[in-house]
Formats: structure tokens, C-alpha cells, sequence
């Protein structure tokens, strides 16, 4: 309510000082906090989670200072801007996409990174923007909810990139990218009864997929059904990860204590399953918290998506707060083995700076979009 | 705007849809995410405990500790096994840069062989980087010296040092210690695995096999912090750890009757034949000494004997691997007759002043066949006294014929003979005491009278060990009261210092009506060393009597593991020489058995070995130059060949 009617002069004299030079930034406060306080959390941990890794922890926080510069300058660009340059952006990215494909840089097996000079970039990651600003500007002037031609063009341009990225292969990513395009067709009101034909189409692309599904990708999700089958190979991570939180308890081994992570036993302790090292050493409550922190973001998130004026805002901003969750559902379900393992972080939390970045951008775009005011009615 | 679609844009109607749509997916994902914490809540509540005994497997190891194994002392307290540290030489892959060079440098300086190096470098290579490699199992203090002058040049290689077990006097009564070795499969069957974690060895002969219930001692454990690799870590985050040590127990010391000085005097009279010795008290049956010889070295297999030097004890023709004190058995010979005559008084088949005539052979009622007397022209007249004196077969044939058997049978048994004496060496044999169902269950035949006869001079089916005559001669010594021969007298607690001396186990007593007739059998021994008995050399000089018997067997075939070697064979027929004796007669001290394979003349040549003996025991001259302790140098061998 506090930003409701700024325009009026008694409003205006209660603005503090700091809330009017967040409103002359464009930037939202509550938002910005619950972000500073995930983060703040995360730098917490991560310390533990590396093994007391200095370098590590301040090449994080290195990180993080540029994405968090990169939220200030998003938010700063007109709206209409942003919405102007959708088809661009989307073009670009899977112009990029391809380039990877033939001349990528390979990292862990997979074939993801541009190398441009000195700059080592995952197109993939600009398409976690691209993909759902490309679905809002395609529906935004098209009566909702979308009929089914409508439906069935931007499930082309989803589709376009995420096999693309499937095929590097990096699944993770391509889910990520998926989802957030759905969720623009979800929130802009595809019919229940696609949904429902949709979810029936997906069950049944289900052995199509398998057919095409690499063997660690078919490992993977065979690990998830049984992981005790091969304790010492692909189930490894599954296991160890649940005895990490399932032996923190409800307070946990206390911060750089855990024998999981701390000895080792933990894989990818600071990057995919730091979730798990804060299960171990914080506990129940230390998971809860974050979780809340989390709740606290996306709720936000998606309150200033409500908010937002016109259709391409509000499908771009509530497909990325919903991205965000989606994020934190398949992590943490992954870390507690209720999801197969794919390489998805832990949003803001997780070792890396590409989806920091990313992350951070997405929420100065998400900004930029509902703190322009313009007059209602256009 | 209106782009191919009757439906015009309304505004409302999709901010409507699209706050119904935000509010659904934010109560889906506020589902999801309690789904999320109810996984949580299952791993971290419910089964927290199931998850917090995986995760203390996976870091805390339970390493073993060795027990120290228990002493072995003599009956002066001199210790003969104890346990000295071993000098290994290892290698660590991670702290050393060019394995194949450092291999290829050690060769060089003379501490591996070269056909080593190639399998060693394997091992290295199959092993995990931070766990050291034994590359050497034992070195000498020259090797020792060798590499510390060097030891800068091969980062990674370290000298180790454990204990290892170590006899002193070497290969001095090895068969009364026996000797411990690397568990072998088949001793896994019958350990405890648990008990045996942290031990590589276990008692494998004699003593050291007997007692490994008392030595061994019990195993402790130590809590390690292990990280993933299993790499030993001694923190944790920035707390200590807590981790727990179950120290062990220490073996408890043996101490023996067994005099050291007194064997190796035993074994230097021994030296050079094959043959046994082996001294008891009667008042006790406290072993004093005893001597198998040849004998080895028990220290090669204390730290590991290579697979050449194994062959070369176990193929030696002499075979002394072989404890003929208790495994070898013999016809006794002539030294049986004092049993005979025994025999013949418990059961007053014979009245021992009576005098029988020998005129050189027996013959049985109505046969005509000659049993000869070893003297050709007869002793005359000879009483029981002068039997045993001057060895009449004779007077030992009519004996036995009288007796019969089964009286034969039943009386040595009760001296020891036919049975193991029970002593605490494992592997004792029976020997073999014939009688009329024997000789029925194993050859399905009749007993003949003549059979009997020759078993009244130590032939025929008469098998015994050393051990058995050494038993029999102190029963016979101490007037028939007897005690089961033993090594062990006491056990000391490792822990309490408190020393359990074991009471000498009394066995059934030989009973004779008339006691003062032990003296005629002992009388008779006593004109043994007399002038004219058949060892008067023996006695020459002693201050104290000596009472004793000779004996001669005849050896009728070679062993049936022996080769035929031109040149041994005809030594290898020979008679066995035997002698039992003990001293002094009127308060026997010390009663002994003395077998010399294909020695000749017991009075002649076992004999004197005996007067040694005693000499050492009785009057303390061990005029031999006693054998040091063996520096740990002479038993150190080369790398193990496997």
C-alpha cells in the first residue's frame, strides 16, 4: 500500500529518504531484503560448505557483486524497452545456441560454453530470460486466455531452445527453460483442458524420452528409483546427501561440524547439494528457515507480478518468480531424494556465479517491469 | 487491437485470469514445498537415528590394536621369546615423486633386489596414495645404517618399526617353543577374527601353539576419523572430535621349568646327530630340557621365510623340522628292561632273587627256535639285579614269556607307555604298545608267544618316544609316584603383575606289595654304571651315582620318506642308540632319555651326552662354551620372495 498512490503529497512526505531513493532506482525493498537475506544466509553457509575455502568464498562474493550490479542496471531499463527487445534477445540466444553447438567449449562432459575472448559465457543461461520474454511479447497483444494456435506457436518457440540445450546435454538447464516458458502460457491462461491433455501428452513422451535420454540421464533417474542398488556408483550422491540431512536432525551438527560434508562424503557439497550440508549442520530449522526466506521471495515476487500494468509484465514477472521456485522445488527435492539428480543450484545459495548472475538479472527485470509507473489506462 | 480474432482484448477479464492463475501457482508451490519439508521432517525426525548411525560409520573407523604378546621365561627367569621391534622399510606413493626411480636407487644401494622392483611396483600403483607400502619386511642394523646416511635422497621411504617376535638363543629349544607365523586360512576357522584384527601371527608349534590362549592376549581398538578416501583425519570443522580407545591387553607371561643353559648343553652333546634328549624331574614332571636335533632357526618364520629357505629346511634330509622328542618313535630296546622287571614285580610273576641260567639264546616250550642273548656265550647265572646290570635277553625273554602280553600291556601303560604323556606341547605321539586285541583289530591275526617274547627286550611292535622314556625313567626314580610332564610351571597376569604357579598334575601311581622292590630295579640300574655294567664309563668322575640303562635298536628298514642315497644309506642302518638314566640314584634330582638315530651303542654313545646333562644340572658346569643370545643380525633375512 506504501507505493500506491506516491504521487500525492502526503504520501510523498513519509517516505523515508531511503524508500524514495529505492523508488527514484526503480527497485523494490521488501523484495531486495527477503534477496539480501537469502543471499546473506547463503554466504554463511557456503563458507562452511567449501571447507573453509577463502578463495572460493570471495570469488562468491566477487560474484555477486557484479549480479548484483547487473539487478541495478536491469531495473533501470524503460519496460517498453525491455519488451521491444524480446524477439531480439530470443533470436540472439538461439543464434548463440547454435554457435555453441558447433564450436562450444566443453566442460563436465557437456558441451555448453562460448568461449568470446576472454569471456566464457552459457548462451543457455541468457535463454532463462529469453525463452519467457519472448512467450510474454508473442501473447501480449493476443486476447488471453490464448487459443490453441496461439498455444501451440509458443510451445514452438519453448521447444526450439530447450532441445537445443537437452541435446549439449544439460537437463537441468532445459527444464529450467521449459518451465519458465509453460508457466508464461500457464499464467496467461491456457485452458485447464490443455493442461490436462498436455499432462497426458508429457506421460506418454515419457519412453520417447528414455529412447533419447543419454546413459548417465537414464543412470540417473534409475538411481532414483532404487538408489541402494549401486551405493558406491550413480546412487552415491542420492545417499549421501540423505544421510547428510537425515543425520542433522532438527538442529543439526552445528556450522562447519558436519561429518558428511566437512570429510567429504558429501559430493558437490558447495554446488548442487549444499542444501544438504545445511541440513546436516543446521538442521531441520536451518532448512526451514531458508525455505521461508525462499516463500518470502517468490511470495513477493509474485505480489508485484499481480501488480504489474499491462500482459507482457505480468506474464514475464510471474513466469520468473515462479522459475524461482521451480528452482527451489527441484533442488531441494533432489537433495532430499524425492526428485531424480539433475544439476540444478540452489538458487542464490549453490557455488557458481552463471546462475547468480542470471538469477540477479532476472530480478532486475522483474523490477524494472512493475517500478516504471506509467498512467493506468494506456 | 484485433489480429485475426473476433475476441476483442479485455483488460480486466485477463488481469482477473491472471491473479486466479498467480494465486494458484503460489498455493501449488506452497504444496510442493511442503511436500519438500515433510521429506525433511521424515529424514531428519523420524528416521534420524537409522541416519546418524550411517553417518558415524562413515566417518569414525574402528582400528584395531595389537595386543603385546606374552613372554616366555626359563626357571631362571631368562627370557627365551619375547618381542623386539622389526625394522621394515616403506613407502608412501603420495610423498614420493618418481616411484620407479626411488625403486630403481634402492636397488641400487643393495635394499631390494632388482626382479623386485617391477612387482613392488605394481603394488604401489594398485594402493591408495596416502597408505605406505611395505617394500621390506625385516633389515639388518647395516641396512638399517645404509638407508639413514641416504634417507634424504628417497622422500617418502621411512624405516617402520613394529615387534615381532624374537628367540634369543635362535634355534635352542625351537621344538619345546615352536614358533608363531603368519595366520593362515586355516586358522581363521577356529579364531576369533575379531580377537586376531590387529595380529598378523598366531603360535603355530609348541608352546607358543599350546599357550596362545594365555600369550595372545586381548585385542583393543582405537576410533579413527576417516575422510571419504578413508584417509585418517584428526579434525573435524573446527571442533575436536571425541574418539574413543579400547587399549588392548597384553599375552601373559609363560615360565617354564626348562632350563636354557641346561639345553644348549643338551644340544651341544647332540650335536652332529640326529637324535633327542629329553630331561624331566621326577619330583615335579618339570621338563628341564628338551632337545630334538637337528634343529632351525624359529626366528626365520617369526618375519617371514622365503620360500627357498623353507624348501631347504623341509627337504633337508636330516629333517629338522621333525621333533623326535615327541613325534619320533622307537623300539626302546634294552631300556625297557627295568619296566620288565617292573612288571614282572607288580604282578609277582617273578621272584627277583630267584637266578635264572643264561646260556646265550631261549627257547620257548616246544619250539625249536633260538631267541639269542646279544652275548653269544650266556651271563650264567643272573638274579634281577644282575639282568638289568649286565642286559641279559635271557632272563628278559622268560620274563615276558611268564608275564604274557596283556600283564605286559597293562603294566607299561601305567609307566606311560602306548599312551601320549599329556605333556603341553601339542602333537605328541602315542607310540605303539602292542597287545593280544591291538594285534587283533589291526591285522585280524592271533598274538604269538614268541611276539611277546622279543617285546621283553624293546623289540617287536614296541614303539616309544623319548618323551615316554624320559616319563618313565622319573616314575621309576621316584618309586612309582608320577607326574605328568609339563613345560609351563607358571602364568603371569599381564595386567596384575600376580603370578598363578600351576600345582605339577600327579598321575596314577605305580604301586609295587612290596616297596622296598622299587631298590632291586633301581639297584640294578645302579650296577649299570658299576664296573663291569654296560656304561661304567659314565659314571667315571661323578660325584654323584648315576643309575641307568643302555640300549641298542635295531632299525629294520629306512623311513619310509627317506631316499635312497648310496652314500647315508649304510649309516642310516645302523642301530639306534639309547640311554635312560637318572642321578643322583639315591635322590633323583633329574631323570633323562637320550635316543641317537643310527648312533651305534647307547652305552657308548648316547651315555656320555647324558653325563653332560646331569653335569650341568647337578653341579652347574656348563663346560661347554655357553651360546650367547644370537644377535638379532644372524637370523635377519632377505626380502621375502613372494
Amino acid at each position: 500500500m506504501l507505493y500506491d498512490d506516491p504521487e500525492s503529497s502526503t504520501a510523498r512526505r513519509t517516505l523515508s529518504a531511503s524508500a524514495r531513493l529505492l523508488r527514484r532506482m526503480h527497485l523494490d525493498g521488501p523484495l531486495l531484503a527477503a534477496l539480501a537475506a537469502v543471499v546473506a544466509y547463503g554466504l554463511f553457509v557456503l563458507y562452511s560448505a567449501t571447507g573453509e575455502n577463502l578463495p572460493m568464498w570471495t570469488n562468491q562474493l566477487e560474484r555477486l557483486a557484479l549480479a548484483i550490479v547487473l539487478l541495478v542496471l536491469l531495473a533501470q531499463v524503460p519496460p517498453a524497452w525491455l519488451r521491444r527487445i524480446s524477439p531480439a534477445l530470443y533470436a540472439a540466444g538461439i543464434l548463440l545456441l547454435l554457435a555453441v553447438m558447433v564450436h562450444g567449449d566443453v566442460g563436465k562432459g557437456a558441451q555448453r560454453w562460448l568461449v568470446i575472448g576472454p569471456l566464457r559465457f552459457q548462451p543457455s543461461e541468457l535463454m532463462k530470460l529469453g525463452v519467457p520474454m519472448m512467450c510474454a511479447w508473442y501473447l501480449h497483444d493476443r486476447p488471453l486466455p490464448p487459443s490453441l494456435r496461439d498455444v501451440i506457436v509458443v510451445m514452438a518457440i519453448i521447444a526450439v531452445p530447450a532441445l537445443i540445450i537437452a541435446k549439449q546435454p544439460d537437463l537441468g538447464t532445459a527444464l529450467l527453460i521449459g518451465a519458465a516458458g509453460v508457466l508464461v502460457v500457464f499464467l496467461a491462461g491456457l485452458s485447464t483442458v490443455v493442461i490436462i491433455v498436455g499432462l497426458a501428452a508429457l506421460g506418454a513422451a515419457v519412453p520417447v524420452a528414455w529412447h533419447f535420454m543419454h546413459d548417465y540421464q537414464r543412470q540417473r533417474v534409475l538411481m532414483f528409483l532404487d538408489p541402494a542398488q549401486d551405493p558406491l556408483g550413480a546412487g552415491y550422491h542420492s545417499i549421501q546427501s540423505q544421510i547428510a540431512i537425515g543425520s542433522g536432525g532438527v538442529f543439526g551438527k552445528g556450522w562447519m561440524n558436519g561429518s558428511q560434508a566437512q570429510l567429504e562424503f558429501l559430493p558437490e557439497r558447495s554446488t548442487d547439494f549444499i542444501f544438504a550440508v545445511i541440513g546436516e549442520e543446521l538442521g531441520l530449522l536451518g532448512q526451514v528457515f531458508l525455505i521461508a526466506l525462499y516463500l518470502a521471495v517468490i511470495g513477493r515476487a509474485l505480489y508485484m507480478a499481480s501488480e504489474a500494468q499491462d500482459t507482457y509484465a505480468r506474464l514475464v514477472c510471474g513466469s520468473l518468480a515462479l522459475t524461482f521456485f521451480v528452482y527451489v522445488f527441484v533442488n531441494t527435492g533432489m537433495v532430499s531424494g524425492i526428485l531424480p539428480v539433475v544439476g540444478v543450484p540452489l538458487p542464490l545459495v549453490s557455488y557458481g556465479g552463471t546462475a547468480m548472475v542470471t538469477l540477479m538479472a532476472s530480478f532486475g527485470v522483474l523490477m524494472s517491469l512493475v517500478r516504471h509507473r506509467k498512467l493506468v489506462g494506456s | 487491437m484485433v489480429r485475426r480474432s473476433v475476441r476483442i482484448k479485455d483488460h480486466w477479464g485477463e488481469q482477473r485470469l491472471f491473479i486466479g492463475r498467480t494465486l494458484f501457482a503460489g498455493v501449488a508451490a506452497m504444496v510442493l514445498l511442503l511436500v519438500v519439508f515433510g521429506r525433511l521432517f521424515w529424514l531428519q525426525v523420524m528416521r534420524h537415528d537409522y541416519f546418524t548411525d550411517l553417518s558415524q560409520g562413515n566417518r569414525v573407523r574402528l582400528e584395531p590394536l595389537p595386543p603385546d604378546r606374552g613372554l616366555i621365561y626359563d626357571r631362571n627367569r631368562v627370557v627365551i621369546a619375547e618381542n623386539t621391534p622389526a625394522y621394515q622399510l616403506e613407502l608412501t606413493p603420495e610423498r614420493t615423486a618418481d616411484v620407479h626411480g626411488t625403486l630403481q636407487r634402492l636397488a641400487a644401494i643393495g635394499l631390494l633386489e632388482p626382479d623386485q622392483l617391477a612387482p613392488l611396483e605394481r603394488l604401489i600403483r594398485a594402493g591408495r596414495k596416502f597408505e605406505a607400502v611395505p617394500l621390506r619386511l625385516s633389515l639388518s642394523d647395516s641396512d638399517i645404517a645404509t638407508f639413514a646416511v641416504r634417507q634424504f635422497e628417497f622422500p617418502g621411504v621411512e624405516i617402520q618399526t613394529r615387534l615381532a617376535r624374537w628367540y634369543p638363543y635362535g634355534a635352542s629349544a625351537t621344538h619345546a617353543l615352536g614358533y608363531v607365523a603368519a595366520i593362515s586360512e586355516d586358522d581363521l576357522k577356529h579364531i576369533n577374527a575379531d580377537e586376531y584384527a590387529g595380529s598378523s601371527v598366531i603360535g603355530k608349534l609348541g608352546l607358543e601353539n599350546t599357550y596362545e590362549g594365555e600369550l595372545h592376549g586381548t585385542a583393543g581398538s582405537r576410533q579413527v576419523l576417516v575422510n571419504a578416501q578413508g584417509r585418517h583425519v584428526d579434525r573435524l570443522g573446527s571442533a575436536p572430535v571425541k574418539l574413543g580407545t579400547h587399549p588392548s591387553r597384553a599375552g601373559n607371561d609363560l615360565f617354564l621349568g626348562l632350563d636354557i643353559r641346561v639345553q644348549q648343553v643338551a644340544e651341544q652333546a647332540l650335536a652332529g646327530h640326529r637324535g633327542a634328549l629329553v630331561a624331566i624331574e621326577p619330583a615335579t614332571g618339570n621338563v628341564i630340557a628338551l632337545a630334538s636335533v637337528p634343529s632351525f632357526d624359529p626366528n626365520k618364520f617369526t618375519r617371514g621365510i622365503s620360500s627357498r629357505d623353507y624348501a631347504a629346511l623341509r627337504d633337508d634330509l636330516d629333517r629338522p623340522l621333525f621333533n623326535r622328542a615327541l613325534r619320533g618313535t622307537y623300539p626302546p630296546g634294552s631300556t625297557i628292561k627295568p619296566m620288565m622287571a617292573l612288571a614282572g614285580l607288580e604282578y609277582s610273576a617273578i621272584d627277583p632273587r630267584a637266578t635264572r641260567f643264561c646260556r646265550g639264546f631261549f627257547t620257548l616250550p616246544g619250539s625249536s627256535r633260538h631267541y639269542r642273548d646279544w652275548k653269544k656265550e650266556g651271563h650264567g647265572n643272573v638274579d634281577m639285579r644282575r639282568a638289568i646290570a649286565t642286559s641279559c635277553d635271557v632272563y628278559f625273554y622268560g620274563l615276558a614269556e611268564v608275564l604274557g602280553i596283556d600283564r605286559i600291556h597293562e603294566a607299561l601303560t601305567r609307566l606311560g607307555f602306548g599312551v601320549p604323556t599329556g605333556i603341553d606341547i601339542v602333537g605328541e605321539r602315542p607310540g605303539l604298545l602292542p597287545s593280544e586285541a591291538w594285534k587283533r583289530e589291526t591285522y585280524k591275526q592271533v598274538w604269538y608267544p614268541g611276539e611277546t617274547v622279543i617285546v621283553g627286550i624293546g623289540q617287536g611292535y614296541l614303539l616309544t618316544t623319548p618323551l615316554q622314556l624320559a616319563h618313565a625313567v622319573a616314575v621309576v626314580a621316584s618309586h612309582g609316584k608320577s607326574f605328568r610332564p609339563r613345560l609351563v610351571t607358571a602364568v603371569r597376569d599381564a595386567s596384575t603383575r600376580a603370578v598363578r604357579q600351576l600345582a605339577p598334575v600327579a598321575e596314577t601311581t605305580v604301586d609295587l606289595k612290596d616297596p622296598s622292590e622299587w631298590d632291586i630295579v633301581i639297584d640294578g640300574m645302579k650296577l649299570v654304571t658299576e664296573p663291569g655294567g654296560t656304561a661304567a664309563a659314565v659314571q667315571r668322575g661323578a660325584p654323584y651315582k648315576i643309575a641307568a640303562k643302555t640300549g641298542t635298536a635295531q632299525v629294520f628298514s629306512l623311513g619310509q620318506n627317506e631316499k635312497y642315497n648310496a652314500k647315508t644309506v649304510s649309516e642310516r642302518l645302523r642301530d639306534h642308540a639309547l640311554f635312560i638314566a637318572f642321578a643322583p640314584a639315591d635322590d633323583p634330582k633329574l631323570a633323562i632319555a637320550v635316543l641317537i638315530e643310527n648312533g651305534g651303542h647307547g652305552g657308548s654313545v648316547a651315555a656320555p651326552m647324558a653325563r653332560r646333562v646331569f653335569d650341568a644340572f647337578l653341579l652347574g658346569k656348563f663346560d661347554t662354551t655357553p651360546v650367547p643370545p644370537s644377535s638379532r643380525e644372524d637370523a635377519t633375512l632377505g626380502p621375502r620372495a613372494d
